[in-house]
Formats: C-alpha cells, structure tokens, sequence
C-alpha cells in the first residue's frame, strides 16, 4: 500500500514486529562480539551499522530510524572499553540520514542497495573519527585505503544481509 | 510555532538525541573513575550478550573436546614419544636455571632487592570480543564473584595478555595489550633498555620512548619491567619484529605479542601478587668476611682481637683482601666485592647488606692507588648516607701491624672489581 510517493513514484513503507525490531539488532550485536574473536576477518564488518542502515531504508522514518541508530550504537559502544556514545552518535546520523534517503529514494534493487550501503559505511566513519578525535580526543589515524576496502566488504556483506531481512518486511 | 514544530519535527528530534549523547559523551569524558550511571547501561549490554557467548563457548568446546579426545587421536604415539624426549631434554635445562636461579637469589637478597611473586591465579575462558577495531578488548567468564577486580594481570603460559578493565558481577572486560589506549612497563631483555609497551590502531604492539642511539636488533625479547605495578616483572611480552627511526630521537620497536592475542582461549587472571625480599635455602647470618676465609688457600692464625672502639672510622674502608686474612674484624663491606669477583656457590650464604655500604667498598677496593693496610683513608670513604662535614683524615689501625704479611689473597686474576651501586 503506498504511503509516500516522491516524484511520482510510489515508494512503499514497511514495519516490523516487535520481535524483528528487538531480535535482529540483538543477535546483530551478538554476532559483533562472537564471531571477530573466532575468526579477526568480521573484525572489519560492523553488522549493527548494517542493520541500522537497513531499518532506515525500510521504515523510511527519520525519527524512527534516527532512534534505531542510536540505540544500536549505545549498545555496541557498552561492549566496548571506549566511552559510550561514539558509536551512538555515528549511528543516529546514519539512520537519519538512510530513513531521509529512503523517503526519497528507492532502494529495493542490490546495486542502489550497494551504493548506498557503500556511501553509509564510510559516512558512519567519518563521523565516527571526528566524534573519537574531536570529543574524546582518542588517538586515531584515518586510512582511506582501509576505510573504503572496509566499506567495500561490508556493502557486499550489506546486500545479501538485507536480502535475508526482507522476508521479515511487512507492508503497512 | 506549531507549523515550524511539525515541519521540522525530524530535526529537532535528531539535533536532540545528538546533543543528549554528546553531553553524555562529555560527562564520560571529564570523569576520572567509571560510576554507576554509565556502567548500568554496559551492565544491560554485556549481561544481554554473554550468557549466549557463554552457551556458545560452552557447546563449541564440548564438540571440540569430544573430537580431539574421542576420535582424532592419529599421531598420539609419536607424539607422546617426542613429549617424552623434550621432557628430558627440558630436565637438563632445569637443572642450570636452578643453579642461575639460586644465584639471583642470593644477590637479590644480598642487595635487599624486593620481588614480586604471583602467589594465586584465576583461570578464566574467553568468551567473546569488544567486536570493534578500535576496541581491542575481550570477555572472560569470571567476574566478582570470582574475587576479580580492576588492573589485575591477564596472562597465558607464553606471555602477557593484557589486564581486566571492568569487572561485572559473573564476567570482565579485559583491555588487550594490543589496544591503543593499553601501556606496559616494558624491558629488552639483552640491552636491559626500559620503554612503554603499547598498542597501535591497527593492532600491532610498539616498544616506545626507546632513544634511537641505543641498539635494538629483532629477534630481541621483551619482558615485563614491573613498573606499572600491574604486571609482574620478568614475564614475556613479545618479539622485536622490526625497529626503524621513529619521530623525536626516538626508535619505532614493533613487538609480535608472545601470546596470540587473536586466538585466546583460556587464560589466568592474576588475583594475588607478593612483595617480598628472597629467602635463603638456609638459615644462620654468615658475615661475608668468613665466607671470604673459607675460600683463600690458608688463613693465618687468629690474632689476638683489636678493640673495636680503637677502630678508626676508616676501618670499614680496608680492602677486602686484607679483611679477609683477619677474620676477626667486624664484617667488612668487602663482601660485595668478593663475590662480584667470585661469585659464590649455590650453598652460600651471604646476609644482606644495606646498599649504602657499597660505596665506601668501592673506594676501598685494592685496585684504588695509595690504599692500603696502613693507608690513611680518605674522606671520600664515608658512607654516602652521612651527613655533615667530613672529618679529619683517620689513620687505619692495622691490629697486626707486626706480623708478616700473608701471602697474597687471591691471584691478580681474581682480584676484586669495584661492584655496582645499583643492580644494572
């Protein structure tokens, strides 16, 4: 059923129940701390971004998705020995900034999905950098190289994990 | 007002939930010590998490044990064949460290060095991760209840770990040495050089604030230093891999980690540590001054004993050989000297000796010119803790000025060197 139109175009606004909305960013978080101690490779991938991002798109509510971001990101930072709330501010930007792209854009295609997933993981770090440096003063060194290959490997991830997600959409 | 409210209602929604976590983020910031109202909510998230990382651990090693134990049991024979060999082998390396070990013992208690023991240990499971490149930090399954508590060490069999950095009620959060925000006291084991054990962004770990000057090849083994008060001193902490030239004089060392940091599976968690000086094998003060008698190829008959109040203060200066052809003198300072030229066997024992004594020893030693049985003792062989002007040169009474001179002490080979005051 539509619910936004832009341009013309019917773009669809989907919900998820309750346990989707609090399972998937859970067992997102758990996977984050499980599995880079078994295998250092998903030390790169950040699932709850990607999960953040997805919610964004698909609810493509601001507020709903600026409040999803935040709360992932509070939540991966208690796991971590670094003060919460860097992560909670990156993330809120980019669910703000994925639900506001998804109110206008329609991103139900792998290759818009990968673009966008793509530009969201390096903005995510960008915020994140100025956040460490500039508010917590923590010695951080940008690497392009290493970010945008970062980046890559969690769009190419992104894809096939918002692939999975979708079967849980449901059209409000 | 309305209209711009619901206008901009997703704005302001966003400019305040950032503002509330910045203000959080500042109030985390200025603090010095971790309170409750930041720890509630890494209290919900890691008590959220790790009871499935627990369950998981748990499953993952039953079927890993039952495989490795049960069934995958190719190569055991050769195996034990060779465990045997190298138990043999190891046996025969016991027994020197024994005799070096006995030795540093009896220095350290010579110099009143204090050392610290683990005297108790926690073992603990890994059983998740911090899951972030910038925090390199893991869980283990043993909290409070386990009577863990902040800044204790986390070591395994080959090397240091890192130390626990928040303790929650059944698990603990333990900051790597390979985070960028961790610092070990650390030391080369060869060139006994001190430096800062950190970890970079990247996860590697670097020996800092070692002067460029100084030669630092890889291959060279670091070792806890025990200046941060966390770490024991002596314990392994990594490799030199590669040394270069690093901004302000000083050398970049990177460190490969003795420990695989990235496959931990178990690990000690040091709950107990021990301050205290070594003890001796056996008991009874021995003065140093009958050590010495012991080994000289013959000693002259006792002289009748001087009375010591007659005893300059330039007394204490003798050199140790002569001291030691006249056994009956208070106990010299000689005996640093003797036993830095000779160093004595496992079964010796020498009292400790307050540090201070080791200056005037040095001055005395018979290498120094002009210094002998009846030298006049400079003022310079005052103890260094005296205070005071320096009193007037003291002729050194000898108590047997008419006997013959004993053959020499000891050859020229032998002959006592000035010891150190300190222990590098």
């Amino acid at each position: 059923m539509p619910i936004t139109y832009t341009s013309g175009e019917q773009v669809e606004v989907y919900r998820f129940n309750w346990p989707i909305t609090i399972g998937v960013p859970a067992t997102a978080l758990f996977l984050q701390a499980w599995l880079p101690r078994h295998l250092s490779f998903f030390a790169m991938l950040d699932l709850p971004l990607l999960v953040t991002i997805f919610f964004g798109i698909s609810r493509r509510n601001p507020v709903s998705g600026l409040l999803t971001g935040s709360i992932i990101g509070v939540f991966q930072d208690a796991l971590t020995s670094l003060p919460i709330g860097i992560n909670g501010i990156a993330k809120t930007v980019v669910g703000y900034g994925a639900s506001s792209l998804g109110v206008k854009l329609d991103v139900e295609n792998a290759g818009a999905r990968l673009l966008v997933t793509l530009v969201f993981c390096v903005a995510h770090k960008i915020v994140y950098f100025m956040v460490a440096r500039g508010l917590v003063n923590l010695s951080m060194q940008w690497s392009w190289p290493h970010e945008l290959w970062a980046a890559f490997i969690n769009a190419i991830v992104g894809v096939f994990l918002f692939f999975a997600l979708d079967r849980f959409k449901q059209r409000t | 007002m309305e209209s711009v409210l619901g206008r901009y209602k997703n704005l302001i929604v966003l400019v305040c939930v950032l503002f509330a976590q910045v203000l959080g983020l500042a109030v985390q910031v200025k603090r010095t010590t971790d309170t409750e109202s930041s720890r509630l909510i890494r209290i919900w998230a890691v008590d959220s998490v790790t009871p499935f990382e627990k369950v998981l651990n748990w499953m993952h090693n039953s079927s890993w044990n039952i495989w490795h134990n049960y069934f995958y049991l190719r190569g055991v024979r050769a195996e034990n064949r060779g465990l045997k060999a190298e138990i043999e082998r190891l046996r025969l390396e016991q027994i020197r460290l024994n005799e070096d070990a006995a030795q540093a013992r009896r220095l350290q208690a010579l110099f009143g060095f204090k050392e610290q023991f683990i005297s108790q240990t926690k073992p603990a499971q890994v059983i998740g991760s911090s899951g972030s490149e910038q925090s390199r930090a893991i869980y283990i399954d043993k909290g409070e209840s386990d009577g863990l508590k902040p800044d204790m060490a986390v070591i395994t069999a080959d090397g240091i770990v890192g130390k626990v950095l928040k303790v929650f009620h059944s698990t603990s959060q333990v900051l790597l040495i390979d985070d960028q925000s961790s610092g070990v006291g650390g030391i080369l084991e060869k060139s006994r050089l001190q430096g800062i054990v950190r970890g970079t962004r990247s996860g590697e770990v670097v020996l800092e604030h070692i002067m460029s000057d100084n030669p630092v090849q890889p291959g060279e083994v670091v070792r806890t230093s025990g200046g941060d008060r966390i770490f024991p001193k002596g314990l392994p902490v990594g490799t030199v891999s590669q040394v270069g030239n690093g901004p302000d004089l000083f050398l970049t060392i990177r460190v490969r980690p003795a420990a695989n940091l990235s496959k931990l599976e178990e690990v000690l968690v040091v709950t107990k540590l021990v301050e205290q000086e070594p003890t001796q094998l056996e008991s009874g003060p021995v003065r140093a001054a009958d050590i010495l008698a012991q080994r000289l190829p013959s000693v002259p008959d006792k002289p009748p004993a001087a009375d010591p109040s007659k005893l300059g203060a330039g007394e204490a200066a003798k050199p140790s050989a002569p001291a030691a052809s006249k056994p009956a003198k208070p106990a010299g300072v000689s005996a640093p000297n003797t036993n830095a030229a000779n160093p004595p066997k496992p079964d010796d024992k020498v009292p400790p000796k307050p540090q201070a004594q080791a200056s005037p020893a040095r001055a005395a030693s018979p290498s120094s010119p002009g210094v002998g049985p009846t030298a006049t003792a400079p003022s310079a062989l005052k103890p260094a803790t005296e205070k005071g002007p320096a009193p007037p040169p003291v002729k050194v009474v000898d108590p047997t000025p008419s006997t013959p001179k004993p053959k020499p002490a000891a050859p020229p080979a032998n002959a006592p060197t000035p010891i150190q005051d300190g222990p590098q």
